[in-house]
């Protein structure tokens, strides 16, 4: 259920976002997800690879430093609202969120939301509870490509 | 101010730096003896050293007697931290001061109310060397607190007969306005923040030549004579170069004379040795070598061959000032890793020890020193390894705070803490190059 988000640390400089990308690419690595978030001198970049332990083994190869963070996905219906409903009924159970990051899939017409979560068990339990649909790693997969 | 015959004016203290060299030699004997006596009478670490050579106060026979005497090395004072050295027992320790030591912990030294007096003397001897006199205003920028520079300056200036204002070190605009206002003659700070100051004046239009201000007293940190000769044209001062260290008791150890060729030093009070860092055999004069310091007149610490680390070598030409205590060439570097930073001492084991207590283990990290108008800046990057990274911004934030926080607290001055990925610092084939310094030379 939980997805291994790869999260890489990055000096806030030209170019150094191109080079973990760029090893990525050479050893043939899709990203499915990508986010960077960023402070004066440095940045985190968080990544969703389809194999998360070859993407840190290439990574590292590479010189970067990576930690593997479980993260949750979730699909909904790419509507106004879509993501306002979710962020309610987190809320409303004192669920604490630490970041999140979405993208839409228009085939499908759907927007996945990927949270980091304090306790992303509870959080699992409780969107499913309430009839969300927790995506599976091999379903963001699909859900990605074409 | 009308000006008056310098000569005329020099205190009685200043007596002792003309003395004819075989009463120099003489007395500086008599009061070796003296301390030697005291030391071993009281610190048990000198008699240990002196028995384990075979050796008793009565070995010191003559002045070059003393090479045979063992060394005192910082790690000592360190090792006996807080108060292992001392000679006098706390009742007579009118004054404690710390420097910075090579780990977490400074170093500590102690004075008697006799010490202190010596001290204001030579500090006395060092004001009227760099050309100032009673009736002189005298800006004290060194900063007051544990940190010699800051007293000792005061009560030289004090005893000296000079107006003295306290400003320690410092809101610069403050300084200006005082320096500006009440009709300063002399100043005292580190080289570079007097730079600071001229850069300050020029941007609110005011012209340092126009002042009263004809004397600068510089120490505390090393700077050329381009600079000095930058600092004499853009503020119409002397700007004079002085020497001191806490161990040794602080500033007016040595210092520039109105010739401004080398520092004379008070070698009635600290006798001066130079040695071959390597061996440890005294050099022939003129040669360059390790400077070894000892106390001839320190009742509460004494420091007998205190090896200072610092290079130089002896003038052997008299100088045409008139003195005949000896001169040292300007400090040309260091034997040891220290480095100082807006007049402080750091060590960059003092940055590994900040680094341990917040990470527990010791990443890549490079110390890189810039000067931004005039003043010294210190950044240390460290390397982000798969202990400390994590996934969260905040807690890389902390992580940057705690050891900015660390760092300061060990090395007493505000550093920048920069994190960097991995193998951003270049490694070295063999001894690690810790501290890059772009600061102009």
């Amino acid at each position: 259920m939980k997805i291994h988000q790869l999260s890489v640390f990055l000096e806030n400089k030209p170019g150094r976002l191109g080079e973990p990308c760029q090893a990525l690419a050479d050893a043939g690595v899709t990203i499915l997800t990508l986010s960077l978030a960023e402070t004066n001198q440095f940045g985190i970049l968080r990544l969703i690879v389809p194999d998360s332990e070859k993407g840190k083994a290439v990574l590292e190869q590479a010189g970067c430093v990576v930690n593997v963070t479980e993260v949750v996905a979730t699909s909904v219906a790419n509507r106004p609202g879509g993501l306002a409903d979710i962020l309610q009924v987190i809320e409303d159970a004192g669920i604490n969120v630490e970041y999140m990051y979405a993208f839409s899939v228009r085939r499908q017409d759907r927007a996945v939301l990927v949270f980091r979560f304090d306790d992303p068990d509870a959080a699992i339990a409780l969107l499913q509870a309430k009839g969300f649909h927790v995506v599976e790693p091999v379903q963001l997969l699909d859900q990605a490509t074409e | 101010m009308a000006r008056t015959n310098p000569a005329a004016t020099a205190p009685a203290a200043s007596a002792a730096d003309y003395l004819p060299p075989d009463a120099l030699r003489r007395l500086q004997l008599e009061r070796l003896q003296r301390i030697v006596r005291r030391a071993w009478d009281r610190v048990d670490l000198f008699r240990t050293r002196m028995e384990a050579r075979g050796l008793t106060p009565e070995a010191v026979g003559s002045l070059p007697d003393l090479a045979a005497l063992p060394f005192t090395v910082k790690t000592d004072l360190r090792d006996t931290y807080p108060f292992g050295l001392f000679a006098s027992p706390m009742s007579e320790v009118v004054r404690l001061h710390a420097s910075s030591g090579t780990t977490g912990k400074p170093i500590v030294v102690a004075y008697t109310q006799g010490d202190l007096d010596v001290w204001t003397e030579a500090m006395v001897r060092t004001l009227a060397a760099c050309g100032c006199h009673k009736g002189d205003v005298i800006q004290n920028a060194y900063g007051y607190g544990l940190f010699t520079g800051g007293l000792g300056a005061h009560y030289g200036a004090e005893a000296l007969g000079a107006t003295v204002i306290p400003t320690s070190g410092g809101q610069t605009d403050r300084q200006l306005m005082v320096l500006k206002d009440f009709g300063v003659t002399a100043i005292c700070s580190t080289p570079s923040y007097f730079l600071h100051l001229m850069e300050r004046a020029r941007e609110m239009g005011i012209d340092l030549a126009d002042l009263p201000l004809r004397v600068g007293i510089f120490g505390a940190e090393p700077w050329t004579d381009a600079m000095r000769i930058r600092i004499e044209a853009e503020g119409g001062i002397k700007a004079y170069d002085i020497y001191g260290l806490s161990e040794i008791t602080g500033p007016g150890v040595a210092s520039a004379c109105a010739q401004q060729e080398g520092l004379h030093l008070f070698e009635d009070l600290f006798y001066p040795e130079i040695i071959d860092p390597e061996t440890g055999h005294v050099v022939p004069e003129g040669q360059e070598g390790e400077l070894v310091l000892t106390t001839l007149c320190k009742w509460a610490m004494p420091m007998i061959r205190y090896r200072t680390r610092d290079i130089t070598s002896f003038i052997t030409e008299p100088c045409g000032c008139g003195r005949t205590i000896r001169r040292i060439r300007r400090i040309a570097r260091r034997t040891d890793d220290m480095f100082i930073v807006r007049g402080v001492n750091v060590f960059p084991s003092q940055v590994e020890a900040a680094i341990l207590t917040v990470e527990g283990t010791l990443p890549h990290y490079q110390i890189l020193l810039e000067q931004r108008e005039g003043l010294d800046q210190m950044e240390v990057q460290i390397e982000v390894t798969r202990d400390v990274f994590s996934d969260k911004i905040r807690a890389m934030e902390d992580l940057q705070r705690n050891l900015a926080h660390a760092l300061h607290s060990s090395i007493g001055i505000r550093a920048a803490v920069r994190l960097v990925e991995p193998h951003a610092i270049e490694r070295s084939m063999g001894k690690a190059r810790r501290v890059i310094d772009r600061r102009p030379q």
